[in-house]
């Protein structure tokens, strides 16, 4: 096989991409083991933002709250996002009606989210001088998230679901299965890589929320994104830069594992679809 | 032992303006082969989905055993079907493809085991047990969407369509299949196809459907070789239909001729335009059915002068087109004749072509 020659426009504007790209997340990481404080100048190698880290109890509490709230939005986000998707699927009221749910799925994606947050805020309010539940904290944070993430998660599992065609129902209560049963035993598990790409969503997206979490939140309920935001203020400490560099390293590690996962997946495929068959 | 006759009813289904079904009533004896046979939007799907629950009729019932079924959903139905599209559980591998159903009736698992791999054992696929339907080959599929069907034991298996994805020399093994399964099993087959060819090859009997209706029942041979109206005629392959025009007993007269038949036609009168008053109607003859005369050759009737003006070569069989002048003021007409490989004749020849009353079905219309 003769290599191609790339042209030397492409492969230009491929490194400027991959420099835009990187470059950033690169400094942040030099940052994060430089033992000079301020400024850009190398002083030397340390590991005292990191062993600082352990001992800052703010950003423990944070990160704490932040995964809490990732994990318990996107637990609702995603059921109820999956039985949303199932029910306007199968609408039973006509076309009209189905367009009319698209579009009330798809307007929360493309809202600005200071939009969706004062409104949010507004709504909190209301409800306040009922009842105090609504006071600002984890509460009103995880329905806010829920919020947001709720369209994303419908929006996939929908995609994968108008590929399954009405036969597989049909074919599964032909072979004397219960509605219920059509749905658990055929059509949830052709979804399942749907949901847990619409929960994977959801959880990036409470993870690195900030807007909705800085509206909705309450002073006990900080999450690390709005911690980060708030010590910007008081200038930025390389320990912000250690944090963000093993949050740059997990999301790296995760998708390694999934691109890994993917390679193997495609040899198996490769190697079921060269034995020989009649 | 209890016999599976299914009963068709007077069945109407219509989808908003359109009538699909109007008024079907068939009897389909236990253990037949039978084919719903049409062109496509004639209504034979939606029959077979009424038939197994998919689809709710307008007006009427469908009775199997002696017992309504027709408000029953399809998981309460002890019928089976063979989808279009196989409509395999992708998720699932061979094994328990086959083996839904019995898990849906709680079938203990050894005697499931013991089923499916009879099963499979067969419609020969016993080597697939635990390939994913992604991997398999479309002959493959098909052979696991009747495992899985069939090992249910059901009183009807139905069909959709279940050879239309195969090429040509697939479907024809698979149709000698198809039909030795249904000997071995014992069950009644209904099958749906818009294949002809198919539908003679494997059914007891033919249901030709056309806009709604069934307009002819009957054995494969019966229905090929006496179509009752054109539109028969020509869906059940090449056929020649000549416009003609009683003028005895069993005499027509036709553009090239008067044609001596076997069975007097019973056309109405026409009772509007140029041909008012007389009673005119269609007949067929079948290509293969019109006889070149060899020189030493002669019969009492029904033999007519025509020039051959092409010859196509159809690899088992020559197809001729020969024109046969017109009597009187009539205009001359061209018919489509077979002959066999080793009779030669060649564009410009002047033969005399024989037509066997037998051969000549007066149709309806």
């Amino acid at each position: 096989m003769s290599k191609r020659k790339l042209p030397i426009f492409a492969t230009v504007l491929a490194i400027i991409g991959f420099v835009l790209l990187y470059l950033p997340m690169f400094l942040v990481v030099e940052q994060s083991f430089n033992a000079s404080k301020h400024g850009q100048s190398w002083g030397g190698f340390t590991l005292d933002w990191y062993t600082g880290l352990a001992s800052n109890s703010m950003v423990q509490t944070t990160t704490v709250n932040t995964l809490i709230l990732a994990v318990v939005s996107t637990l609702i986000a995603t059921i109820l996002g999956t039985l949303l998707a199932i029910g306007i699927h199968r609408t039973p009221w006509g076309k009209k009606v189905g367009y009319f749910y698209d579009m009330s799925i798809n307007v929360p994606v493309v809202t600005p989210d200071i939009l969706m947050a004062i409104a949010l805020v507004s709504v909190f309010a209301l409800f306040r001088s009922w009842t105090s539940v609504f006071d600002p904290g984890m509460l009103t944070m995880t329905i806010a998230h829920v919020t947001l993430e709720i369209s994303f998660v419908v929006l996939v599992v929908q995609s994968r679901l108008v590929s399954i065609g009405k036969d597989q129902i049909e074919a599964a209560r032909d072979l004397y299965a219960s509605t219920a049963g059509a749905w658990f035993r055929v059509i949830i598990p052709q979804l399942s890589t749907a949901i847990i790409s619409g929960a994977l969503l959801a959880f990036t997206l409470s993870l690195d929320d900030f807007i909705l979490s800085f509206f909705t939140s309450g002073p006990d309920s900080q999450t690390l994104p709005l911690y980060i935001y708030g010590s910007l203020k008081r200038g930025v400490s390389p320990q912000i830069h250690a944090l963000s560099s093993i949050i740059f390293g997990l999301t790296l590690f995760i998708m390694i594992l999934m691109v890994l996962k993917g390679i193997r997946k495609e040899r198996k495929l490769l190697k079921l679809t060269q034995s020989p068959k009649g | 032992m209890k016999s599976f006759d299914l009963q068709v009813k007077n069945v109407s289904k219509s989808f908003g303006e359109k009538a699909v079904l109007k008024g079907i009533d068939v009897f389909i004896k236990d253990g037949q082969f039978v084919t719903l046979l049409g062109p496509s939007g004639c209504g034979k799907t939606t029959l077979l989905r009424i038939i197994a629950g998919f689809e709710k009729a307008d007006a009427g019932e469908v009775i199997l055993s002696g017992e309504v079924i027709s408000n029953k959903s399809p998981a309460h139905r002890p019928i089976n079907t063979v989808f279009q599209s196989y409509a395999l559980f992708p998720h699932l591998n061979v094994f328990n493809n086959i083996a839904f159903g019995l898990k849906s009736h709680k079938v203990p698992k050894d005697e499931i085991e013991k089923r499916v791999n009879a099963m499979m054992e067969m419609v020969n696929i016993t080597d697939l047990k635990n390939e994913m339907p992604a991997t398999l080959s479309g002959g493959q599929k098909q052979r696991v969407a009747l495992a899985r069907a069939l090992v249910n034991e059901p009183d009807i298996l139905l069909l959709d369509e279940p050879l239309s994805a195969l090429d040509a020399n697939l479907r024809k093994k698979l149709q000698v299949e198809l039909k030795e399964v249904q000997k071995k099993t014992d069950t009644t087959f209904i099958m749906v196809t818009h294949d002809q060819d198919e539908a003679i090859a494997v059914s007891d009997r033919v249901l030709v459907m056309y806009q709604g209706a069934i307009v002819q029942d009957g054995t494969p041979e019966d229905v090929y070789e006496h179509p009752v109206n054109r539109f028969v005629a020509t869906f059940m392959g090449e056929c020649n239909i000549l416009e003609s025009e009683r003028i005895a007993d069993k005499l027509a007269k036709v553009a090239f001729g008067e044609l001596v038949l076997e069975k007097d036609p019973q056309w109405a009168a026409t009772t509007e335009g140029a041909n008012a008053g007389k009673c005119c109607g269609g007949i067929a003859i079948r290509m293969e059915d019109i006889h070149v005369c060899t020189p030493n050759e002669s019969f009492e009737n029904n033999v007519f002068d025509a020039r051959i003006l092409e010859r196509i070569f159809r690899g088992d069989y020559w197809e001729l087109i020969a024109e046969l002048p017109g009597v009187g003021n009539a205009e001359s007409l061209k018919l489509r004749v077979m002959t066999d490989p080793d009779e030669i004749y060649n564009p410009g020849d002047n033969v005399k072509l024989y037509m066997e009353p037998q051969y000549l079905q007066v149709l309806d219309d």
